[in-house]
Protein backbone atom coordinates (compact mmCIF):
# COMPACT_ATOMS: atom_id res chain seq x y z
CA UNK A 1 0.00 0.00 0.00
CA UNK A 2 1.11 3.24 -0.49
CA UNK A 3 -1.53 5.53 0.52
CA UNK A 4 -0.66 8.05 3.88
CA UNK A 5 0.10 5.81 6.98
CA UNK A 6 -2.21 7.77 8.94
CA UNK A 7 -5.60 9.14 7.81
CA UNK A 8 -7.17 11.40 10.70
CA UNK A 9 -10.98 12.39 9.55
CA UNK A 10 -13.02 14.69 11.17
CA UNK A 11 -12.21 13.71 14.40
CA UNK A 12 -13.74 15.51 17.65
CA UNK A 13 -13.27 13.98 21.39
CA UNK A 14 -15.07 15.85 24.12
CA UNK A 15 -14.30 16.13 27.71
CA UNK A 16 -17.09 16.44 29.34
CA UNK A 17 -18.07 19.84 27.72
CA UNK A 18 -14.32 20.40 26.53
CA UNK A 19 -13.83 19.93 22.61
CA UNK A 20 -10.35 18.40 23.71
CA UNK A 21 -9.87 18.13 19.54
CA UNK A 22 -12.02 19.69 18.00
CA UNK A 23 -12.45 18.48 14.01
CA UNK A 24 -9.09 17.27 13.04
CA UNK A 25 -8.05 15.73 9.66
CA UNK A 26 -4.56 15.10 9.60
CA UNK A 27 -2.66 12.91 6.54
CA UNK A 28 0.96 11.73 7.40
CA UNK A 29 2.86 9.47 4.64
CA UNK A 30 5.32 6.92 5.42
CA UNK A 31 8.79 7.72 6.17
CA UNK A 32 7.65 10.75 7.89
CA UNK A 33 8.85 12.22 11.05
CA UNK A 34 6.02 14.02 11.86
CA UNK A 35 5.61 16.70 14.59
CA UNK A 36 2.04 17.47 16.82
CA UNK A 37 2.89 21.06 17.88
CA UNK A 38 1.12 23.46 20.36
CA UNK A 39 0.96 24.84 23.76
CA UNK A 40 -0.74 22.85 26.72
CA UNK A 41 -4.26 22.25 26.51
CA UNK A 42 -4.18 22.39 22.66
CA UNK A 43 -4.87 19.18 21.98
CA UNK A 44 -2.19 17.55 20.55
CA UNK A 45 -1.65 14.61 23.53
CA UNK A 46 -5.38 13.87 22.85
CA UNK A 47 -4.37 13.50 19.27
CA UNK A 48 -1.94 11.75 20.29
CA UNK A 49 -3.82 8.81 22.62
CA UNK A 50 -6.40 8.59 20.10
CA UNK A 51 -4.07 7.04 17.30
CA UNK A 52 -2.46 4.85 20.52
CA UNK A 53 -6.12 3.84 21.01
CA UNK A 54 -6.27 4.65 24.86
CA UNK A 55 -9.50 7.34 24.01
CA UNK A 56 -11.92 6.61 21.37
CA UNK A 57 -13.25 9.36 18.85
CA UNK A 58 -16.71 10.96 19.70
CA UNK A 59 -17.10 10.90 15.85
CA UNK A 60 -14.60 10.97 13.14
CA UNK A 61 -12.53 8.32 12.69
CA UNK A 62 -8.48 6.94 12.36
CA UNK A 63 -7.54 5.11 9.63
CA UNK A 64 -3.81 3.85 10.40
CA UNK A 65 -2.18 1.99 6.86
CA UNK A 66 -5.70 2.06 5.49
CA UNK A 67 -7.33 0.15 8.10
CA UNK A 68 -9.72 1.75 10.31
CA UNK A 69 -9.57 1.85 13.84
CA UNK A 70 -12.96 2.38 14.88
CA UNK A 71 -12.76 0.21 17.94
CA UNK A 72 -10.13 -1.26 17.57
CA UNK A 73 -8.17 -1.57 21.70
CA UNK A 74 -4.87 -0.44 22.15
CA UNK A 75 -3.17 -3.79 22.04
CA UNK A 76 -4.16 -5.20 18.44
CA UNK A 77 -2.51 -1.62 17.00
CA UNK A 78 0.10 -1.42 14.75
CA UNK A 79 1.66 1.19 16.57
CA UNK A 80 3.92 1.80 19.37
CA UNK A 81 4.01 4.96 22.26
CA UNK A 82 6.98 6.10 24.30
CA UNK A 83 5.39 7.66 27.00
CA UNK A 84 6.47 11.18 28.35
CA UNK A 85 7.23 9.86 31.90
CA UNK A 86 8.74 6.86 29.74
CA UNK A 87 6.18 4.27 32.23
CA UNK A 88 9.06 1.54 32.57
CA UNK A 89 8.05 -1.38 34.77
CA UNK A 90 9.93 -0.78 37.89
CA UNK A 91 9.93 -4.69 38.43
CA UNK A 92 11.33 -5.43 35.80
CA UNK A 93 15.24 -5.14 34.28
CA UNK A 94 15.93 -3.44 31.24
CA UNK A 95 16.00 -6.22 29.64
CA UNK A 96 12.54 -7.85 30.51
CA UNK A 97 11.15 -4.29 29.56
CA UNK A 98 12.22 -4.53 26.28
CA UNK A 99 11.43 -8.05 26.36
CA UNK A 100 7.70 -7.51 27.17
CA UNK A 101 6.06 -6.75 23.96
CA UNK A 102 7.68 -9.86 22.23
CA UNK A 103 6.42 -11.76 24.64
CA UNK A 104 3.52 -10.92 24.35
CA UNK A 105 3.80 -11.48 20.58
CA UNK A 106 4.37 -15.26 21.18
CA UNK A 107 8.60 -14.50 20.01
CA UNK A 108 10.22 -17.49 20.09
CA UNK A 109 13.12 -17.06 23.38
CA UNK A 110 16.05 -17.22 21.02
CA UNK A 111 14.63 -14.73 18.92
CA UNK A 112 13.54 -12.38 21.79
CA UNK A 113 16.93 -12.69 23.24
CA UNK A 114 18.57 -11.08 20.13
CA UNK A 115 15.89 -8.52 19.51
CA UNK A 116 16.45 -7.15 22.79
CA UNK A 117 20.12 -7.41 22.46
CA UNK A 118 19.64 -5.59 18.89
CA UNK A 119 17.47 -3.23 20.58
CA UNK A 120 20.25 -2.15 23.19
CA UNK A 121 22.88 -2.15 20.44
CA UNK A 122 20.30 0.43 18.74
CA UNK A 123 20.18 2.99 21.46
CA UNK A 124 23.45 2.45 22.71
CA UNK A 125 22.83 0.65 25.80
CA UNK A 126 24.87 -2.48 25.70
CA UNK A 127 25.67 -4.33 29.21
CA UNK A 128 22.71 -2.67 30.62
CA UNK A 129 20.44 -5.47 29.92
CA UNK A 130 20.35 -6.53 33.77
CA UNK A 131 19.64 -3.24 35.35
CA UNK A 132 16.65 -2.21 37.05
CA UNK A 133 15.07 1.14 35.46
CA UNK A 134 15.55 2.82 39.54
CA UNK A 135 19.45 2.43 38.27
CA UNK A 136 19.67 4.06 35.40
CA UNK A 137 20.21 8.19 35.15
CA UNK A 138 16.82 10.25 33.06
CA UNK A 139 18.70 9.79 29.55
CA UNK A 140 19.41 6.46 29.99
CA UNK A 141 15.91 5.72 30.87
CA UNK A 142 15.01 7.69 28.11
CA UNK A 143 16.53 5.49 25.55
CA UNK A 144 15.16 2.11 27.10
CA UNK A 145 11.53 3.25 26.92
CA UNK A 146 13.19 4.21 22.60
CA UNK A 147 14.07 0.51 22.69
CA UNK A 148 10.82 -1.24 23.96
CA UNK A 149 8.78 0.57 21.85
CA UNK A 150 11.17 0.52 19.07
CA UNK A 151 11.35 -3.20 19.14
CA UNK A 152 8.26 -3.93 18.51
CA UNK A 153 8.65 -2.70 14.75
CA UNK A 154 5.71 -0.82 14.85
CA UNK A 155 4.27 1.16 11.86
CA UNK A 156 3.97 3.96 13.74
CA UNK A 157 6.00 5.09 16.53
CA UNK A 158 3.95 7.99 18.75
CA UNK A 159 6.55 9.96 20.97
CA UNK A 160 5.17 11.87 23.69
CA UNK A 161 7.06 14.84 24.71
CA UNK A 162 10.22 12.30 24.08
CA UNK A 163 12.72 14.98 25.30
CA UNK A 164 10.93 17.22 28.03
CA UNK A 165 12.55 15.13 30.71
CA UNK A 166 16.14 15.44 29.87
CA UNK A 167 18.45 18.31 30.80
CA UNK A 168 19.18 20.97 27.81
CA UNK A 169 22.67 19.62 26.90
CA UNK A 170 21.46 16.17 26.33
CA UNK A 171 18.46 16.96 24.84
CA UNK A 172 20.30 18.79 21.50
CA UNK A 173 22.29 15.48 21.16
CA UNK A 174 19.59 13.55 21.07
CA UNK A 175 17.14 15.06 18.63
CA UNK A 176 20.06 14.33 16.09
CA UNK A 177 20.05 10.89 17.75
CA UNK A 178 16.21 10.16 17.02
CA UNK A 179 16.21 11.57 13.29
CA UNK A 180 19.31 9.34 12.51
CA UNK A 181 17.42 6.52 14.15
CA UNK A 182 14.29 7.40 12.36
CA UNK A 183 15.81 7.60 9.11
CA UNK A 184 17.81 4.45 9.81
CA UNK A 185 14.71 2.53 10.65
CA UNK A 186 12.58 4.19 8.35
CA UNK A 187 9.90 3.95 10.61
CA UNK A 188 7.29 7.00 10.28
CA UNK A 189 7.57 9.03 14.08
CA UNK A 190 4.89 11.23 15.21
CA UNK A 191 6.35 13.58 18.29
CA UNK A 192 4.18 15.59 20.23
CA UNK A 193 6.21 18.90 21.39
CA UNK A 194 5.30 21.85 23.31
CA UNK A 195 9.00 23.24 22.00
CA UNK A 196 9.09 24.54 18.87
CA UNK A 197 12.79 24.36 18.51
CA UNK A 198 12.17 21.10 19.16
CA UNK A 199 9.85 20.63 16.29
CA UNK A 200 11.18 22.58 14.42
CA UNK A 201 14.69 21.02 13.88
CA UNK A 202 13.34 17.51 13.71
CA UNK A 203 10.52 17.22 11.86
CA UNK A 204 9.80 16.64 8.48
CA UNK A 205 6.49 18.03 8.67
CA UNK A 206 4.80 19.27 11.38
CA UNK A 207 1.36 20.56 12.27
CA UNK A 208 0.84 23.58 14.85
CA UNK A 209 -2.31 23.02 16.85
CA UNK A 210 -4.39 25.55 18.83
CA UNK A 211 -7.88 24.38 20.65
CA UNK A 212 -8.23 21.41 19.73
CA UNK A 213 -7.48 22.37 15.82
CA UNK A 214 -5.04 22.09 13.32
CA UNK A 215 -4.07 25.74 12.39
CA UNK A 216 -1.56 24.98 9.76
CA UNK A 217 0.45 22.17 8.85
CA UNK A 218 3.67 22.43 6.58
CA UNK A 219 7.12 22.00 6.40
CA UNK A 220 9.35 23.65 9.05
CA UNK A 221 10.21 26.49 6.47
CA UNK A 222 7.08 26.71 5.09
CA UNK A 223 5.28 27.32 8.91
CA UNK A 224 8.24 29.80 9.43
CA UNK A 225 8.41 31.99 6.38
CA UNK A 226 4.69 31.36 5.29
CA UNK A 227 2.77 31.58 8.32
CA UNK A 228 -0.98 31.40 7.56
CA UNK A 229 -2.48 33.06 10.24
CA UNK A 230 -1.01 35.95 12.65
CA UNK A 231 -1.25 32.89 16.00
CA UNK A 232 1.51 30.76 13.43
CA UNK A 233 3.39 33.78 12.75
CA UNK A 234 3.68 34.70 16.37
CA UNK A 235 3.95 30.98 17.86
CA UNK A 236 7.17 30.00 15.97
CA UNK A 237 9.93 32.18 16.18
CA UNK A 238 9.62 35.90 16.72
CA UNK A 239 7.44 38.34 14.47
CA UNK A 240 6.98 41.50 13.99
CA UNK A 241 2.78 41.55 12.77
CA UNK A 242 1.99 45.12 11.28
CA UNK A 243 -0.95 45.98 10.49
CA UNK A 244 -1.00 47.20 7.46
CA UNK A 245 -4.76 47.69 6.60
CA UNK A 246 -7.46 46.65 8.56
CA UNK A 247 -7.68 42.69 8.31
CA UNK A 248 -4.46 42.59 7.10
CA UNK A 249 -1.15 42.30 8.38
CA UNK A 250 2.90 42.31 7.42
CA UNK A 251 4.61 39.49 9.66
CA UNK A 252 8.05 40.33 9.56
CA UNK A 253 10.88 38.05 11.62
CA UNK A 254 13.75 40.14 13.12
CA UNK A 255 16.46 38.68 10.82
CA UNK A 256 14.77 39.49 7.71
CA UNK A 257 15.06 43.17 8.85
CA UNK A 258 18.54 45.01 8.33
CA UNK A 259 19.90 47.31 10.81
CA UNK A 260 21.99 50.83 9.41
CA UNK A 261 22.52 54.06 11.09
CA UNK A 262 22.19 55.28 7.29
CA UNK A 263 18.61 55.79 5.56
CA UNK A 264 19.33 52.23 3.67
CA UNK A 265 18.40 51.66 0.11
CA UNK A 266 15.60 48.48 1.02
CA UNK A 267 12.29 49.22 -0.49
CA UNK A 268 11.11 49.94 2.77
CA UNK A 269 12.78 52.03 5.38
CA UNK A 270 11.35 53.63 8.52
CA UNK A 271 13.87 55.44 11.22
CA UNK A 272 13.65 54.84 15.34
CA UNK A 273 15.66 54.80 18.37
CA UNK A 274 16.99 51.44 19.94
CA UNK A 275 15.28 51.04 23.18
CA UNK A 276 16.77 47.83 24.53
CA UNK A 277 19.49 45.35 23.28
CA UNK A 278 19.62 41.73 24.24
CA UNK A 279 23.17 40.46 23.58
CA UNK A 280 22.82 36.20 23.03
CA UNK A 281 26.54 35.65 21.64
CA UNK A 282 25.88 35.18 18.59
CA UNK A 283 23.52 37.21 17.80
CA UNK A 284 21.86 40.46 19.23
CA UNK A 285 18.06 40.89 19.32
CA UNK A 286 16.82 45.17 19.43
CA UNK A 287 13.78 46.35 20.41
CA UNK A 288 13.79 49.66 18.08
CA UNK A 289 11.04 52.16 18.86
CA UNK A 290 9.93 53.64 15.41
CA UNK A 291 9.15 56.57 15.17
CA UNK A 292 5.21 56.85 15.29
CA UNK A 293 4.93 53.51 15.42
CA UNK A 294 5.67 50.37 17.21
CA UNK A 295 7.93 48.57 18.78
CA UNK A 296 9.65 46.43 16.31
CA UNK A 297 12.29 43.67 17.08
CA UNK A 298 15.39 43.40 14.51
CA UNK A 299 18.12 40.69 15.19
CA UNK A 300 21.46 40.89 13.94
CA UNK A 301 24.54 38.35 13.62
CA UNK A 302 27.51 39.24 15.73
CA UNK A 303 30.07 38.43 12.98
CA UNK A 304 33.11 40.79 13.97
CA UNK A 305 34.59 39.93 17.64
CA UNK A 306 35.60 43.30 18.36
CA UNK A 307 32.18 45.13 19.46
CA UNK A 308 29.64 43.74 21.61
CA UNK A 309 26.71 44.68 19.75
CA UNK A 310 26.88 47.36 16.65
CA UNK A 311 24.27 49.64 18.47
CA UNK A 312 23.66 51.02 21.70
CA UNK A 313 20.56 52.05 23.92
CA UNK A 314 19.54 55.36 22.77
CA UNK A 315 21.23 55.24 19.46
CA UNK A 316 19.32 56.52 16.27
CA UNK A 317 18.99 53.48 13.53
CA UNK A 318 17.28 53.04 10.33
CA UNK A 319 15.22 50.21 9.44
CA UNK A 320 14.80 48.53 6.34
CA UNK A 321 13.49 45.68 4.46
CA UNK A 322 12.89 44.33 1.03
CA UNK A 323 8.91 44.05 -0.46
CA UNK A 324 9.34 40.53 -0.16
CA UNK A 325 10.63 40.00 3.40
CA UNK A 326 7.85 39.89 5.53
CA UNK A 327 4.38 37.88 4.46
CA UNK A 328 1.07 39.43 4.50
CA UNK A 329 -1.77 37.64 6.68
CA UNK A 330 -5.77 38.18 6.51
CA UNK A 331 -6.73 36.23 9.62
CA UNK B 1 21.01 19.91 78.62
CA UNK B 2 22.03 16.54 80.28
CA UNK B 3 19.50 16.48 82.81
CA UNK B 4 16.88 16.89 79.64
CA UNK B 5 18.15 13.92 77.58
CA UNK B 6 17.84 11.82 81.07
CA UNK B 7 14.55 13.18 81.52
CA UNK B 8 13.81 12.02 78.12
CA UNK B 9 15.19 8.28 78.52
CA UNK B 10 13.66 7.39 81.72
CA UNK B 11 10.42 8.56 79.95
CA UNK B 12 10.98 5.89 77.14
CA UNK B 13 12.89 2.91 79.31
CA UNK B 14 9.12 3.71 81.57
CA UNK B 15 7.09 3.89 78.13
CA UNK B 16 8.83 0.21 76.93
CA UNK B 17 8.45 -1.29 80.52
CA UNK B 18 4.58 -0.56 80.81
CA UNK B 19 4.23 -2.18 76.60
CA UNK B 20 6.40 -4.90 77.39
CA UNK B 21 7.02 -6.07 80.70
CA UNK B 22 4.12 -7.58 80.76
CA UNK B 23 4.92 -9.75 77.80
CA UNK B 24 8.32 -10.74 79.44
CA UNK B 25 6.73 -12.15 82.62
CA UNK B 26 4.16 -14.00 80.15
CA UNK B 27 7.28 -15.59 78.61
CA UNK B 28 8.90 -15.68 81.75
CA UNK B 29 6.44 -17.94 83.81
CA UNK B 30 5.91 -20.28 80.90
CA UNK B 31 8.85 -21.86 82.83
CA UNK B 32 7.60 -21.84 85.71
CA UNK B 33 7.24 -24.69 88.14
CA UNK B 34 4.50 -23.60 90.22
CA UNK B 35 0.88 -24.15 89.54
CA UNK B 36 0.12 -20.26 90.30
CA UNK B 37 1.04 -17.91 87.83
CA UNK B 38 2.14 -15.52 90.64
CA UNK B 39 4.62 -17.33 92.31
CA UNK B 40 8.11 -18.13 90.84
CA UNK B 41 8.85 -21.29 91.83
CA UNK B 42 11.84 -22.60 89.47
CA UNK B 43 12.45 -23.66 86.02
CA UNK B 44 10.56 -25.94 84.44
CA UNK B 45 9.12 -27.24 80.83
CA UNK B 46 6.30 -29.00 82.19
CA UNK B 47 3.58 -26.15 81.17
CA UNK B 48 4.95 -26.61 77.84
CA UNK B 49 4.51 -30.35 77.64
CA UNK B 50 1.19 -30.19 79.36
CA UNK B 51 -0.21 -27.73 76.47
CA UNK B 52 1.03 -30.18 73.66
CA UNK B 53 -0.90 -32.99 75.63
CA UNK B 54 -4.00 -30.71 75.95
CA UNK B 55 -6.24 -31.99 73.10
CA UNK B 56 -9.34 -29.16 73.35
CA UNK B 57 -6.05 -26.37 73.33
CA UNK B 58 -4.89 -27.88 70.26
CA UNK B 59 -8.12 -28.43 68.53
CA UNK B 60 -9.02 -24.99 68.57
CA UNK B 61 -5.65 -23.89 67.38
CA UNK B 62 -5.86 -26.05 64.52
CA UNK B 63 -8.98 -24.56 63.89
CA UNK B 64 -8.09 -20.93 64.53
CA UNK B 65 -5.54 -21.51 61.96
CA UNK B 66 -7.34 -23.30 59.20
CA UNK B 67 -10.11 -20.68 59.50
CA UNK B 68 -7.43 -17.85 59.62
CA UNK B 69 -6.10 -19.31 56.16
CA UNK B 70 -8.86 -19.68 54.42
CA UNK B 71 -10.73 -16.77 55.37
CA UNK B 72 -7.57 -14.72 54.56
CA UNK B 73 -7.27 -16.01 51.14
CA UNK B 74 -11.03 -15.43 50.80
CA UNK B 75 -10.76 -11.73 51.89
CA UNK B 76 -7.45 -10.92 49.95
CA UNK B 77 -9.29 -12.19 46.92
CA UNK B 78 -13.18 -10.84 46.95
CA UNK B 79 -11.21 -7.46 48.76
CA UNK B 80 -8.54 -6.84 45.61
CA UNK B 81 -11.96 -7.48 43.65
CA UNK B 82 -13.78 -4.92 45.30
CA UNK B 83 -10.77 -2.38 45.96
CA UNK B 84 -10.08 -2.87 42.24
CA UNK B 85 -13.47 -2.20 40.73
CA UNK B 86 -13.74 0.90 43.51
CA UNK B 87 -9.86 2.58 42.05
CA UNK B 88 -10.56 1.75 38.25
CA UNK B 89 -14.12 1.56 37.05
CA UNK B 90 -14.95 5.14 36.59
CA UNK B 91 -18.11 5.28 37.11
CA UNK B 92 -21.11 2.44 37.33
CA UNK B 93 -24.33 2.75 38.90
CA UNK B 94 -24.62 2.66 42.90
CA UNK B 95 -20.96 3.23 42.85
CA UNK B 96 -21.10 5.30 45.99
CA UNK B 97 -23.40 3.15 47.61
CA UNK B 98 -20.70 0.11 46.61
CA UNK B 99 -17.97 1.93 48.16
CA UNK B 100 -19.92 2.25 51.61
CA UNK B 101 -21.24 -1.24 51.81
CA UNK B 102 -17.51 -2.43 51.43
CA UNK B 103 -16.43 -0.13 54.47
CA UNK B 104 -19.39 -0.75 56.68
CA UNK B 105 -17.94 -3.77 58.32
CA UNK B 106 -15.10 -1.61 59.67
CA UNK B 107 -17.20 0.97 61.22
CA UNK B 108 -19.95 -1.41 62.25
CA UNK B 109 -19.79 -2.44 66.11
CA UNK B 110 -18.90 -6.33 66.00
CA UNK B 111 -21.88 -6.87 68.32
CA UNK B 112 -24.13 -5.95 65.47
CA UNK B 113 -22.71 -7.92 62.81
CA UNK B 114 -22.46 -11.02 65.23
CA UNK B 115 -26.38 -10.86 65.74
CA UNK B 116 -27.62 -9.80 62.33
CA UNK B 117 -25.14 -12.67 61.05
CA UNK B 118 -26.71 -14.58 64.06
CA UNK B 119 -29.97 -14.54 62.84
CA UNK B 120 -29.06 -15.00 58.80
CA UNK B 121 -27.57 -18.55 59.91
CA UNK B 122 -30.49 -19.44 62.28
CA UNK B 123 -33.12 -18.38 59.40
CA UNK B 124 -31.14 -20.44 56.64
CA UNK B 125 -30.52 -23.11 59.22
CA UNK B 126 -34.57 -23.21 59.65
CA UNK B 127 -35.51 -23.20 55.76
CA UNK B 128 -32.48 -24.60 54.15
CA UNK B 129 -31.37 -26.79 56.74
CA UNK B 130 -27.91 -25.72 56.96
CA UNK B 131 -25.25 -24.33 57.03
CA UNK B 132 -24.45 -25.75 60.59
CA UNK B 133 -22.89 -23.41 62.79
CA UNK B 134 -18.76 -23.92 62.77
CA UNK B 135 -16.07 -23.49 60.21
CA UNK B 136 -18.18 -22.58 57.47
CA UNK B 137 -19.74 -19.67 59.45
CA UNK B 138 -17.32 -18.43 61.06
CA UNK B 139 -14.87 -18.58 57.57
CA UNK B 140 -18.21 -16.51 56.30
CA UNK B 141 -18.15 -14.17 58.99
CA UNK B 142 -14.44 -13.55 58.97
CA UNK B 143 -14.21 -13.04 55.54
CA UNK B 144 -17.36 -10.53 55.73
CA UNK B 145 -15.61 -7.72 57.89
CA UNK B 146 -11.67 -8.66 57.07
CA UNK B 147 -12.34 -8.04 53.34
CA UNK B 148 -12.89 -4.23 53.84
CA UNK B 149 -9.43 -3.94 55.62
CA UNK B 150 -7.93 -5.57 52.00
CA UNK B 151 -10.23 -3.41 49.78
CA UNK B 152 -8.99 0.16 52.00
CA UNK B 153 -5.45 -1.37 51.24
CA UNK B 154 -6.01 -2.20 47.63
CA UNK B 155 -7.79 0.83 46.54
CA UNK B 156 -5.31 2.75 48.31
CA UNK B 157 -2.23 1.42 46.20
CA UNK B 158 -4.05 1.58 43.61
CA UNK B 159 -5.03 5.28 43.71
CA UNK B 160 -1.30 6.60 43.72
CA UNK B 161 -0.10 4.05 41.19
CA UNK B 162 1.13 5.34 37.90
CA UNK B 163 -2.10 4.41 35.27
CA UNK B 164 0.64 5.23 32.44
CA UNK B 165 2.13 1.70 33.19
CA UNK B 166 -1.05 -0.04 32.80
CA UNK B 167 -1.04 1.71 29.00
CA UNK B 168 2.64 1.00 27.79
CA UNK B 169 1.52 -2.77 28.70
CA UNK B 170 -1.03 -2.62 26.38
CA UNK B 171 0.51 -0.65 23.88
CA UNK B 172 3.23 -2.98 23.75
CA UNK B 173 0.20 -5.86 23.05
CA UNK B 174 -0.63 -7.08 26.19
CA UNK B 175 -4.41 -8.19 26.24
CA UNK B 176 -6.17 -5.95 29.23
CA UNK B 177 -6.06 -9.43 31.43
CA UNK B 178 -2.49 -9.89 31.23
CA UNK B 179 -1.87 -6.41 31.49
CA UNK B 180 -3.50 -7.05 34.94
CA UNK B 181 -1.51 -10.33 35.59
CA UNK B 182 1.87 -8.88 34.39
CA UNK B 183 1.85 -5.36 35.58
CA UNK B 184 -0.56 -4.37 38.02
CA UNK B 185 -0.32 -7.66 40.01
CA UNK B 186 2.79 -7.48 40.63
CA UNK B 187 3.53 -4.05 41.66
CA UNK B 188 0.37 -3.95 44.26
CA UNK B 189 1.54 -7.32 45.73
CA UNK B 190 2.98 -5.60 48.67
CA UNK B 191 -0.39 -4.51 48.99
CA UNK B 192 -2.00 -7.58 49.10
CA UNK B 193 0.98 -9.49 51.24
CA UNK B 194 0.18 -6.72 53.98
CA UNK B 195 -3.29 -6.80 53.89
CA UNK B 196 -3.73 -10.46 53.60
CA UNK B 197 -1.73 -10.76 57.22
CA UNK B 198 -4.02 -8.09 58.37
CA UNK B 199 -6.88 -10.28 57.46
CA UNK B 200 -5.00 -13.11 58.89
CA UNK B 201 -3.95 -11.23 62.13
CA UNK B 202 -8.28 -10.04 62.62
CA UNK B 203 -9.70 -13.65 62.17
CA UNK B 204 -7.28 -14.84 64.65
CA UNK B 205 -7.94 -13.06 67.69
CA UNK B 206 -11.66 -12.24 67.03
CA UNK B 207 -13.62 -13.26 69.78
CA UNK B 208 -16.86 -11.12 70.06
CA UNK B 209 -18.25 -12.32 65.78
CA UNK B 210 -17.24 -15.74 66.08
CA UNK B 211 -18.84 -16.05 69.55
CA UNK B 212 -21.89 -15.36 68.16
CA UNK B 213 -21.42 -17.24 64.82
CA UNK B 214 -20.14 -21.07 66.12
CA UNK B 215 -21.77 -23.70 66.89
CA UNK B 216 -21.61 -25.83 70.19
CA UNK B 217 -18.90 -27.87 68.78
CA UNK B 218 -16.41 -25.41 67.01
CA UNK B 219 -14.30 -23.47 69.66
CA UNK B 220 -11.57 -21.38 68.06
CA UNK B 221 -8.56 -20.26 70.02
CA UNK B 222 -9.31 -17.16 71.49
CA UNK B 223 -12.88 -18.40 73.06
CA UNK B 224 -10.78 -21.94 73.68
CA UNK B 225 -8.19 -19.46 75.86
CA UNK B 226 -11.29 -16.77 76.97
CA UNK B 227 -13.43 -20.01 78.82
CA UNK B 228 -10.08 -21.64 80.36
CA UNK B 229 -9.13 -17.97 81.98
CA UNK B 230 -12.56 -17.57 83.80
CA UNK B 231 -11.68 -20.89 85.14
CA UNK B 232 -8.86 -19.76 86.91
CA UNK B 233 -5.44 -19.16 84.67
CA UNK B 234 -3.05 -21.96 84.11
CA UNK B 235 0.67 -21.57 83.36
CA UNK B 236 -0.48 -23.47 79.86
CA UNK B 237 -1.89 -19.74 78.55
CA UNK B 238 1.36 -18.45 79.22
CA UNK B 239 3.39 -20.91 76.96
CA UNK B 240 0.48 -20.64 74.48
CA UNK B 241 1.07 -16.62 74.61
CA UNK B 242 4.54 -17.00 73.96
CA UNK B 243 4.25 -18.53 71.09
CA UNK B 244 2.62 -16.75 69.64
CA UNK B 245 4.77 -13.87 70.16
CA UNK B 246 7.48 -15.89 68.90
CA UNK B 247 5.24 -16.53 66.05
CA UNK B 248 4.47 -12.47 65.64
CA UNK B 249 7.93 -11.32 65.92
CA UNK B 250 9.31 -13.69 63.32
CA UNK B 251 6.49 -12.36 61.02
CA UNK B 252 7.80 -9.20 61.73
CA UNK B 253 11.26 -9.87 61.04
CA UNK B 254 10.52 -11.42 58.09
CA UNK B 255 8.18 -8.73 56.54
CA UNK B 256 11.12 -6.41 57.28
CA UNK B 257 13.75 -8.19 56.12
CA UNK B 258 11.25 -8.70 52.66
CA UNK B 259 10.73 -4.90 52.50
CA UNK B 260 14.15 -3.91 52.94
CA UNK B 261 15.29 -6.42 50.09
CA UNK B 262 12.78 -4.44 47.70
CA UNK B 263 14.43 -1.20 48.41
Amino acid sequence: MNGPIVKVDGVIKRFGAVNAVAGVDLKIARGELFALLGGSGCGKTTLLRLLAGFEQPDSGRILIDGQDMTGVPPHLRPVNMMFQSYALFPHLDVAGNIAYGLKREGVAKPEIAARVAEALSLVKLEGLGGRRPSQLSGGQRQRVALARALVKRPKLLLLDEPLAALDRKLREGTRFELVRLQEQLGLTFVIVTHDQEEAMSMASRLAVMNAGRIVQAGTPHDLYERPASRFVADFIGLANILETAPGRWLALRPEKIALSAERPATAHAVAGTVVEVAYEGDRSLYRVAVDAGPLMQVAQMNVARGTESAFRRGDAVWLGWADDAGQVLHE
Amino acid sequence: MKARARFAVTILAFGYAFLYLPIALVILYSFNDSRLVTVWAGFSLKWWKALFENEAMLDAAWLSLRIGLVSATLATLLGLAAGYALARVPRFRGRTLFGGLVIAPMVMPEVVMGISMLLLFVGSDQLFGGPQRGFLTITAAHVTFSLAFVAIVVQARLADFDRSLEEAAMDLGATPWTTFLTVTLPLIAPALASGWLLAFTLSLDDLILTQFVSGAQSQTLPMRVYSSVRLGVDPQINVLATIVVALAACALVVSGWLTHKRH
